[in-house]
Order: structure tokens, then C-alpha cells, then sequence
């Protein structure tokens, strides 16, 4: 009898400890992220008030080796202390502070489903600029993909690269010799919170409306703003 | 129930009623939500009191027989004992047919009357039955994966990404959506309006006074669902022609390739590739 | 049989070997159909027909690896018809096919118990998710993906929660039959819910789905791959509904023994005969439209694309068609299980039985009609809305018949307070809370401000958690000696029921509030004033958890160390499964039984209803 009962309680802890590493397996297959893990953005004082340099980069297909889950993923990535290309979607930004952010997009254009964000909005005063020069408006059609906090207000939308240009990017990380569109504008950060940030132009081929695959995981054309 | 115990339980259920439901409908009617902020909340707090004023003796009903009946009629000891074979009771089953059949008739129609008021808020569809009488401002609202965007046709047809209302007034909003099923809800307005692609779902709201209001999303509609909320101001009605006035200035560069306002949109790009 | 003999036989282990060589096979054969993709896991350009397939092929090699084509194909070679040969022992009977409807039974329990507690698993893991509004646990897609598999596992799990378990073991055995009218389909029915809930949870190999159990259209079809596991899962599931309902139908309709009249059924009989029209008739609703969306995505057509001339409506009414009685098919198996076991515990016959089976069907009926109050501010007709606010009004009029049938046999008894009465009492305040929130969901303009809120989730908690849950638990303490003949241990039982009720009533009851201040459901941030509630809700949703690792321990320790042997009849219920031995043997009735009353007879001078001949032996 004694042991017919110690075989139960091994079975029962077998049991046990399987069951834990399934659970443990489990939850750490949910927790694998594809890129939300925050980046730091380093902060420079401008007279004891903060700024910050966002320098970002968007790209057609992000490629294998910065995702080899999902090669062919449209992505942002942002431009790291070491000048490296990274995928980070979530960034740390200090509160109530400048950003000065310069987009360069390398990608095609596809359109904008709604009109309205062709208008940049929610950046300090007439900063939007476009290779350059400033403007208020560009063609939604020339949409390629955009910049947008709605908590801010702020909608930046960016223009595409012509589908004629030469020396176009194929996979990511592109370098600025290839053909791009620079966007530059200035926005303010205020009390500390999480912020959610998104892309508007529905620019996921292959998914209904476009909407589905990157445009709708985080690390790719989605994110945070982790105030601090 | 012509027994003793059965005469208890009716007189305490009785008494204890006649109590707590004036006490109920006083003190928990006010704070009832959705609040007063719009004629139709106003209309879902009534309706939710009358409920709750009706729901109570129910609610008193349990709680007088419950813990009656499984006190008083707890076997103690050991042996199995044999309560007495009730089948049936005809008198019983004749209350209770009739006072729930009653009761839930009354809800029923009640609630009807209410609805067709002005439609509490609701979305009515593109056709909807319960249509204020008067003059109304039309609002649309676009829905799209992650925002609420706004458009006032009477205004030029001028799009915005903010809500803002003038007080007093009779809004007539028209609900759709770009893409997925979203719902409009703005809480203190008592509105909720579901967008969905191609159609033109109507609602109605009468402002009342100034206020702030949070607008959501109640329908899941993909990753940013939890995050597409927006707050909406009602406002005086000067300050709101300012406010107009000031989007048509702030959008007028947009003005040329917004669509023209129309009950439902099919966008472009579909499938588009990158 | 040799343990090896056992190994070669068609058993749990070839089916898995076939499942996955099914895999595959549909995968593969589909790939080259359809054009090599780019590279094996690339999301653009994937594959969803090899997806498809692969799960298909693969349900189809689990069931061949278990023999369900063993005699089909036997027929065809022409053997004569005959049951199976039915082992009369062993543990092997519970790994593979067995037409064994007690077997069947057990294997339901354990198969339901398991997925529940992944279900359970995912709840925990959204509670966490709601501890904080600015801080995300899980990336935010996978967010949305538990609360899509928490959702769709319990519902799709516990709709056969009580007649999987507790109809197929002891229908025959209240109706004096040996068998249930199919006993391999029934075999089938179970295989394929295990099957489901295998690919439900393959889902976060492919993405995952974002659209919570609903599946609302078009955001499925915008959806990564893991979606397709959802569609099939509920497929697979939506088939074993069908089929399980089919069983108990044919069975208690022409399997009654001599002398057993429609009103001498036990109330549980007629519980179950309900919700298998349910099953029969909404069911295939749900497979159609599910159908619909797997093609959309596939073989690109537009059912439910409005801008290619598809509707999104139609998946919502689909849906709901189905969804509406799903529901019922949920809470009326709990009303029968109270019913039964009051009488029992209250030793008095049930009062108005035929107010009792009147409710039963009027709920039946009634669920047909109501389901697009779910649609109430969709942009439905606005004529229609009243009727569906009068018909959903109506519904609260049957279920109200069950109160009182309930209560009335509570009136004048000798009430015991045995573990499964506990969880019998506790559905009475459970389901009455759902219910009254109910009436408020269903009153149009209240509605406006409560649907899609938590005000709605917590209503549907209250009557499928308070109601099913707790039920379940009080058919499987009422049950499990007869099934197994061995006690449950009645203090830890207690322990358990306290503890679950005290939590489940306060984790839920504060969402109500939640959801009347207007936070939606399946958010994964909330406005900072809520913060405390989500935090309480939190911390009670553990403890709830942590009650349902008492009861796991209470199982084990009673069934699988203790093992006090359970008399026949522990409880003194009069009912004809009491009369037999505990477990009960592989044949039932020495001699099929006849009835001459119903299983009511307390305080009655008649003699107990033990029907002539019926017992194949008493301890």
C-alpha cells in the first residue's frame, strides 16, 4: 500500500511540474514581444528646458534581419546613439519637452483613406517641413504612411517616394543614399503618461483594407510614447 | 400561501417594500447614469429609475424569503426526515403567472413609450422612427481604426478631428464607418451609435448645457480599440460658431480633397499594396 | 489486452501521430495546389488554404488514428451490424474511442475540466492586463488575442459543460436504457471537442485573433492567420454541439423504458431535451457563417466585405442567430440540475413540475425570437426594436417559473445543506442578479449607455459563471460518487464553495459598476477613476482562482488518494441512479426497468419508484 501511494504522489508532482512548464511555456510564447521594448531617447538641456532629436526612418519591407518572423512587414525604425537603425517602436521621451523629429520615408506611396490627415496637424506652428520646404498640405494621394499621436492632435502625414525613382530600397535598414522624402517638424511632450502613436495610411498589402498584419503590431507601424 | 409562515414571508415582503423602494428610488435615482447631460440621458436615468423602482420589490422578495425559508426549514439531526409531499398550489402559481407576466408587459411597454420618444440616444438605423420635431444640426461622424473623426455638412462640410457641440440644440448624428465595425459612444450625452461600413446610422441628441464629454469606442475594432477615445466639449452657441469658423480656417487647405459629404463613404484605396 | 497490444491498437497515441501527419498532408497538398509561397512563415503571401487544410487533414487523421473508420469500413466490407465490443474495464477505455456512454462521460469531465482551466488561466491573465490603465503586461495585440481565446474556450467548452459529462452518463441510466441511441457518434462528439480546443490554442503560433469570441466581420477578415483557428475550432465545435444534441433527442425519444411517460421524467431529462433543440437547430447556423468567413478570407470572396457589395450585418446576424441560444443552451442545463437536486435536498417533490417543464420549453422558444437585441444600436430597423425589447422581456417570464418551482419545493422541506446544495443555492442569487441586469440590458433605452460596456460583461458573468459554473461544480459533487464510487471530500467541498462564491460575487458585482461609470469591455486601458475597482476585481479574480485549486485539490486528494468508498445512495435521493451500485456497471440494469412514478416521491405514502427488477445489485 505504501507504494501504491508514493507512486500517486510522484505522479501527482510529475503532474505538477508538468503542467507548471506548459503554464510557464504558455505565458511566455504571449510575452515574446516584436519589438515593444522602450527605447531611451537621449535628452540634450537647451537652456534647463529639454530636447529631444527623433531621428526615424520608414521603410517598404522591414527584411529579415531585423525581423525574421515577418520580413515583409512595412516598419518604422528609429536611428539608435550608435547611429544603427533599430526596431523600436515604444520610445521614452521626457516630459514637457521639445522633439524635434526627422522622418526619412523610403517607401512608395498608397494613399490616404481619409483626407483629412493630408493636413498636418498638432506640430508647433508652421513647422512641418517637406525636403525642405514648408507646407501645409500634401496630396493624400501621395501618402506613404504617417506619424500620428492622437492624444496630441498631432497627425503628420508623409509623402511617398515617386514610383519611377531610382535607387529605390528594397530591405531595411535603407541607407540615405537610396531614394527618400525628408519630413521634419517640431512637437511638444506634457504631463507624463503612455501615449499611443499610429499610422493612418492603410499601407499592409495583403490584408483587407490594408489595415491588418504591421498596421496593427507593435513594432512595426505602431507604438508608445512613454512620457516620463 | 394561507399558512402562518406563508403569511409571514407576504407581510414582511409587503412592509419592507412599501420601505425600500421610495428609499431606493431617492437616494439611488439621481446618481443613476448616465446622468442629465443631454435631454436623451435625462430620458435613460427616468427609465432606469422607474426599473429600478419597480425591480426593487423583486429584489425585496428574495430577500425576505431566502433566508426565511433556509432557516426556518433547516433539517437538524442526523436522520432523514421526509418534508410533506406540496405538489402544487394553484393559488400560488396563479400570483405569479400573473404579477411577472404583468410586471415584465409594463417593462415592456414602458420602455417602448420611452424609446420612442426621441430615441434615448440610440442608433436608429438610416431610417429611424423616433425623429424629434424641430430644426436639427447634422453632425457625422466618422469612424475609422483608430479615431473618431467629425464632419458638419451645414458648415461647408469641414472635417475635424474634435468633437464640439453648442448647447441647446437638436443634433441629428449620422454614424459610419471606413472600415471595421466601431460604436460611438459619448457617455454623458447618452449616445451610442454603432458605425458600420457603408451605413449611415442615425442618432439623436438635444444639448443641454455647457459640459465636457468622453467620447469611446464600444466595439472591438482591433488593436488601438481600447485607446480610440476622445473628449467633446459642448459649448455655448456664439462660441461654437467661433469654433466652427476657426476648423474651416485651420482645414481649409484640406477642403479640395476631402469627398463630398455623403451619408456613407467606399475610400480608396482598397488592398492597396505598399 | 497486453499492454503492447494496447500500444499497436488504434488509441490516443496513433491518433495523435495521425493528426499530425494530417497536418501535413493538408498543408503540403494545399501548398502545391495553390503555389509555393515565399519562404514557410511569412505573414504577406501566406498560405491561409494550407492553414486550412493542415487543420482539416488533421482532424481527420486524429479521428482515423482513434478507429472512428474502423466501422464504416467494416460495414462496407460487409460485416454484420453490431456494437462494439465493449471492454468491460481498465483505464484503456478512458485513452481512445469507447462506446461506452459511462466512459464517455468521465472522459467529458476530464477533457471540460482541462480546458476550462486554461480558460480560467487566460482570465488571470487579462486581470493582470487591468491592474494598471497606463502599463501593458502583454504586447497589445496579445492582449486582445487572451481575451479572444478566454472568451472562446469557455464558450465554446462549457456549452456541452453539463451534457457532455453529466447527460451522457446518466441519461440512459434515468431513462432505464443500457445505451444511448449512437454511442459512436457520441464517442465522436467528445474526440472532436478535444481536437478544438488543440487548434484553438494554436492560435498564438500564427498571430493570434483580435476579435474577441464574436468574430465580428470585417475585422476578421483583416485578421492575422490565427484567426482560421478560431473559425475551426468553433466549426469543430458547432459539429459536436449538433450531433451531441442529436444523440439526447433520438435517445430520450424513442429509448424510455416501459412506463416511463413524458411526466414521470426526471425535470433533468427535460432539461436536457431542451437544450439539445437548442444545440440541434442553432448550431449549423454558426457553422454556415463561420464557413463564410474562412472563404472571405481564402478564396477572397466578399459575404461580409461592404465595399465589394458584402454586408457586415449579416455575419452580426449569423452570429447571433446562434449566439442567443447559445446562451440558453448554457443556463438551461442549470436550471435542470437545480431542479433535480433541490427536490433531493429538500426532501420534497418537485413543485409544479409541469410549471417547471412549461419554462423549460418557453425558454426554448422564446430564445429563437430575441437575438437582435445584441444589435439593439447596430442600425438595425428601428421598427424592430420594440418587438425584440417585448420578446426579451418575455423571456424573463419562464426562467421565472423555474424560481418559483425552485422555491416553492424549498417551502415547508427539511432542507440539508450538502455541498451540492450549497452550489444549488448559490445559483438561485447568481442568476437572479444576472437576471435582473438582464432586464435592464433588455430595456432599450438603458441599454444605450450599458451594451458593450462591462455592465454587460458582468451581466453574462453572473448568469453563465454564477448560473453553468455553478451548477457544474454542483453536479459534479452530487455525481461523481455514483460515477466513480468514491467520496468527495464534503469540508474541502464546503471550503471550496465559501470561497468561490464570496470571490465570484466580488470580483463581478463591482463591474457592474464599472460598466454603468462607461468603461467598455475588452479595453486594455480605462479612465484613471476607475483605477481602484479594476484593482479590486484584480485581486478577487485571483483568490477565484485560487478557490478552483481548492476544488482541483479536493478531486485529486479524494479520487486519487483517499478513495472512501461512496454508499450507493449517499445523498437519499429516491431517483433511479441511487438504486444502483456505485460506480455503475458496464451494463446498467440487470433487467431493463419499469416505471411507475416519477423520481419525486418524498413524504409520499407510495413506494419508492425503485421500478420492478432494475437493480443489478445494492450494497
Amino acid at each position: 500500500m505504501r507504494s501504491a501511494t508514493s507512486i500517486k504522489v510522484l505522479g501527482v508532482a510529475v503532474g505538477l511540474a508538468a503542467a507548471g512548464v506548459l503554464i510557464g511555456l504558455y505565458v511566455s510564447k504571449l510575452s515574446t514581444d516584436q519589438g515593444s521594448a522602450a527605447y531611451t531617447v537621449p535628452v540634450a538641456s537647451q537652456g534647463g528646458h529639454k530636447v529631444v532629436d527623433l531621428t526615424i526612418q520608414t521603410v517598404a519591407a522591414v527584411g529579415p534581419q531585423l525581423s525574421p518572423a515577418h520580413p515583409d512587414y512595412v516598419s518604422y525604425l528609429i536611428r539608435n546613439t550608435q547611429g544603427k537603425w533599430v526596431r523600436r517602436t515604444v520610445w521614452r521621451l521626457p516630459a514637457n519637452a521639445t522633439v524635434h523629429v526627422t522622418i526619412y520615408n523610403f517607401d512608395g506611396a498608397s494613399g490616404l483613406r481619409n483626407p483629412l490627415y493630408a493636413r498636418p496637424q498638432g506640430m508647433d506652428g508652421n513647422s512641418f517641413q517637406l525636403d525642405g520646404k514648408a507646407t501645409d498640405i500634401i496630396n493624400p494621394d501621395d501618402a506613404s504612411h504617417t506619424f500620428a499621436v492622437p492624444a496630441y492632435g498631432l497627425v503628420v502625414a508623409l509623402p511617398g517616394v515617386a514610383d519611377n525613382a531610382k535607387n529605390q530600397c528594397g530591405f531595411a535598414p535603407c541607407a540615405l543614399s537610396m531614394a527618400h522624402r525628408t519630413i521634419t517638424f517640431t512637437f511638444h511632450t506634457g504631463k507624463p503618461g503612455h501615449y499611443r502613436w499610429q499610422c493612418f495610411v492603410p499601407c499592409a498589402a495583403g490584408w483587407i483594407d490594408g489595415f491588418g498584419g504591421p498596421m496593427q503590431t507593435i513594432g512595426y507601424m505602431d507604438g508608445f510614447l512613454d512620457v516620463l | 400561501m394561507f399558512s402562518s409562515d406563508g403569511r409571514k414571508v407576504v407581510t414582511i415582503w409587503i412592509v419592507l417594500s412599501v420601505i425600500a423602494t421610495p428609499i431606493v428610488v431617492l437616494v439611488l435615482g439621481p446618481h443613476l447614469p448616465p446622468g442629465n447631460g443631454s435631454g436623451q440621458a435625462h430620458e435613460q436615468v427616468v427609465d432606469n429609475t422607474w426599473m429600478l423602482a419597480i425591480l426593487t420589490p423583486v429584489i425585496v422578495l428574495l430577500a425576505v424569503f431566502f433566508p426565511y425559508a433556509l432557516t426556518h426549514f433547516r433539517h437538524r439531526g442526523g436522520d432523514l426526515e421526509d418534508g410533506p409531499p406540496l405538489r402544487n398550489d394553484n393559488v400560488v402559481m396563479t400570483w405569479w403567472l400573473s404579477v411577472t407576466s404583468l410586471t415584465v408587459l409594463f417593462l415592456a411597454g414602458f420602455g417602448t413609450y420611452q424609446l420612442l420618444q426621441n430615441g434615448s440616444g440610440g442608433g436608429q438605423g438610416p431610417s429611424p422612427i423616433a425623429v424629434p420635431s424641430g430644426s436639427k444640426l447634422p453632425v457625422q461622424v466618422i469612424a475609422q481604426q483608430w479615431q473618431f473623426t467629425y464632419r458638419y455638412p451645414t458648415y461647408g462640410g469641414v472635417e475635424t478631428p474634435q468633437l464640439v457641440l453648442p448647447a441647446d440644440t437638436d443634433v441629428e448624428l449620422h454614424v459610419t464607418s471606413l472600415d471595421a465595425i466601431h460604436s460611438f459612444w459619448a457617455y454623458e450625452l447618452g449616445v451610442k451609435a454603432d458605425a458600420n461600413p457603408g451605413v449611415d446610422n442615425v442618432a439623436f441628441v438635444e444639448t443641454r448645457g455647457p459640459q465636457t464629454f468622453h467620447v469611446r469606442c464600444a466595439e472591438l475594432c482591433g488593436l488601438w480599440h481600447g485607446y480610440m477615445f476622445n473628449n467633446g466639449k459642448v459649448v455655448p452657441q456664439s462660441q461654437f460658431a467661433a469654433w466652427i469658423k476657426s476648423q474651416q480656417t485651420a482645414f481649409a487647405p484640406v477642403a479640395k480633397y476631402l469627398p463630398k459629404y455623403s451619408k456613407t463613404y467606399y475610400p480608396d484605396p482598397q488592398r492597396r499594396a505598399g | 489486452m497486453s499492454v503492447a497490444r494496447r500500444l499497436v491498437g488504434f488509441n490516443l497515441l496513433t491518433a495523435c501521430l495521425l493528426g499530425i501527419g494530417g497536418w501535413y498532408v493538408g498543408w503540403f497538398a494545399a501548398h502545391a495546389v495553390v503555389g509555393p509561397s515565399l519562404n514557410f512563415f511569412t505573414q504577406v503571401d501566406f498560405n491561409e488554404l494550407s492553414l486550412v487544410m493542415g487543420y482539416l487533414c488533421g482532424v481527420i487523421g486524429f479521428l482515423v488514428g482513434l478507429g472512428f473508420l474502423n466501422y464504416p469500413l467494416a460495414r462496407l466490407r460487409g460485416y454484420p451490424p453490431s456494437l462494439r465490443e465493449k471492454e468491460t474495464g481498465g483505464i484503456g477505455r478512458y485513452f481512445g474511442l469507447c462506446t461506452d456512454h459511462k466512459v464517455v462521460g468521465i472522459q467529458y469531465l476530464v477533457g471540460i475540466g482541462f480546458f476550462f482551466f486554461i480558460g480560467g488561466l487566460n482570465a488571470m491573465l487579462i486581470r493582470t492586463e487591468l491592474l494598471r490603465p497606463n502599463h501593458q503586461v502583454w504586447p497589445a495585440g496579445t492582449y486582445l488575442t487572451i481575451v479572444g481565446l478566454h472568451g472562446t474556450m469557455m464558450m465554446g467548452m462549457m456549452t456541452s459543460g453539463i451534457l457532455g459529462p453529466f447527460a451522457n452518463y446518466f441519461i440512459p441510466i434515468l431513462i432505464g436504457a443500457r445505451r444511448m441511441a449512437f454511442p459512436r457518434i457520441e464517442a465522436l462528439t467528445f474526440w472532436l471537442l478535444m481536437a478544438a480546443g488543440v487548434i484553438l490554442e494554436t492560435t498564438i503560433f500564427f498571430g493570434g485573433f483580435p476579435t474577441g469570441w464574436t468574430g465580428y466581420q470585417p475585422l476578421g477578415t483583416q485578421a492575422n492567420p490565427g484567426i482560421e483557428s478560431y473559425y475551426l475550432f468553433f466549426a469543430l465545435v458547432g459539429i459536436s454541439m449538433t450531433l451531441l444534441g442529436l444523440n439526447m433527442i433520438a435517445t430520450v425519444v424513442t429509448m424510455r423504458a416501459p412506463g416511463l411517460t413524458w411526466t414521470r421524467l426526471p425535470i433533468f431529462v427535460w432539461g436536457v431535451l431542451s437544450t439539445a433543440v437548442l444545440m440541434v437547430l442553432a448550431a449549423p447556423v454558426l457553422i454556415a457563417a463561420l464557413s463564410m468567413a474562412v472563404l472571405d478570407r481564402v478564396a477572397q470572396t466578399n459575404f461580409f466585405v461592404s465595399a465589394q457589395g458584402g454586408s457586415s450585418y449579416l455575419y452580426e446576424n449569423l452570429f447571433w442567430f446562434f449566439g442567443h441560444p447559445e446562451v440558453y443552451i448554457l443556463a438551461l442545463p442549470g436550471f435542470a440540475i437545480v431542479l433535480e437536486i433541490l427536490p433531493v435536498f429538500a426532501r420534497k417533490p418537485l413543485w409544479g413540475y409541469r410549471l417547471a417543464v412549461g419554462g423549460l420549453l418557453g425558454v426554448t422558444l422564446l430564445s429563437f425570437l430575441v437575438w437582435q437585441h445584441h444589435l439593439f444600436f447596430s442600425g438595425i430597423n428601428a421598427d424592430l426594436r420594440p418587438f425584440y425589447m417585448l420578446s426579451t422581456e418575455l423571456i424573463s417570464i419562464p426562467t421565472g417559473l423555474t424560481f418559483i418551482c425552485g422555491m416553492m419545493t424549498l417551502w415547508r422541506g427539511r432542507i440539508r445543506y450538502s455541498v451540492p446544495m450549497l452550489f444549488c443555492l448559490a445559483w438561485f442569487f447568481n442568476f437572479f442578479i444576472g437576471g435582473l441586469t438582464g432586464v435592464f440590458l433588455s430595456d432599450t433605452p438603458s441599454d444605450t449607455t450599458t451594451h458593450g460596456s462591462f455592465f454587460s460583461m458582468a451581466h453574462f458573468h453572473y448568469t453563465i459563471m454564477g448560473g453553468l459554473v455553478f451548477t457544474f461544480f454542483a453536479a459534479i459533487y452530487y455525481w461523481v460518487p455514483k460515477m466513480t464510487g468514491f467520496q468527495l471530500n464534503e469540508r474541502l467541498g464546503k471550503v471550496h464553495f465559501w470561497t468561490m462564491f464570496f470571490f465570484f460575487n466580488s470580483t463581478f458585482f463591482p463591474l457592474f459598476i464599472a460598466g454603468f461609470l462607461g468603461q467598455p469591455r475588452r479595453v486594455v486601458t480605462y479612465a484613471n477613476g476607475l483605477h481602484f475597482i479594476n484593482v479590486w476585481v484584480s485581486i478577487s479574480a485571483f483568490c477565484l482562482g485560487g478557490s478552483m485549486l481548492v476544488f482541483l485539490y479536493n478531486f485529486v486528494k479524494s479520487l486519487v488518494f483517499d478513495r472512501v468508498p461512496a454508499p450507493a445512495d449517499p445523498w437519499g435521493s429516491k431517483s433511479i441512479e441511487w438504486q444502483l451500485p456505485s460506480p455503475v456497471p458496464v451494463h446498467n440494469f440487470d433487467r431493463i426497468p419499469v416505471f411507475s412514478g416519477d423520481p419525486y416521491g418524498y413524504g409520499e405514502a407510495r413506494p419508492t419508484t425503485v421500478p420492478a427488477g432494475a437493480p443489478a445489485g445494492m450494497n
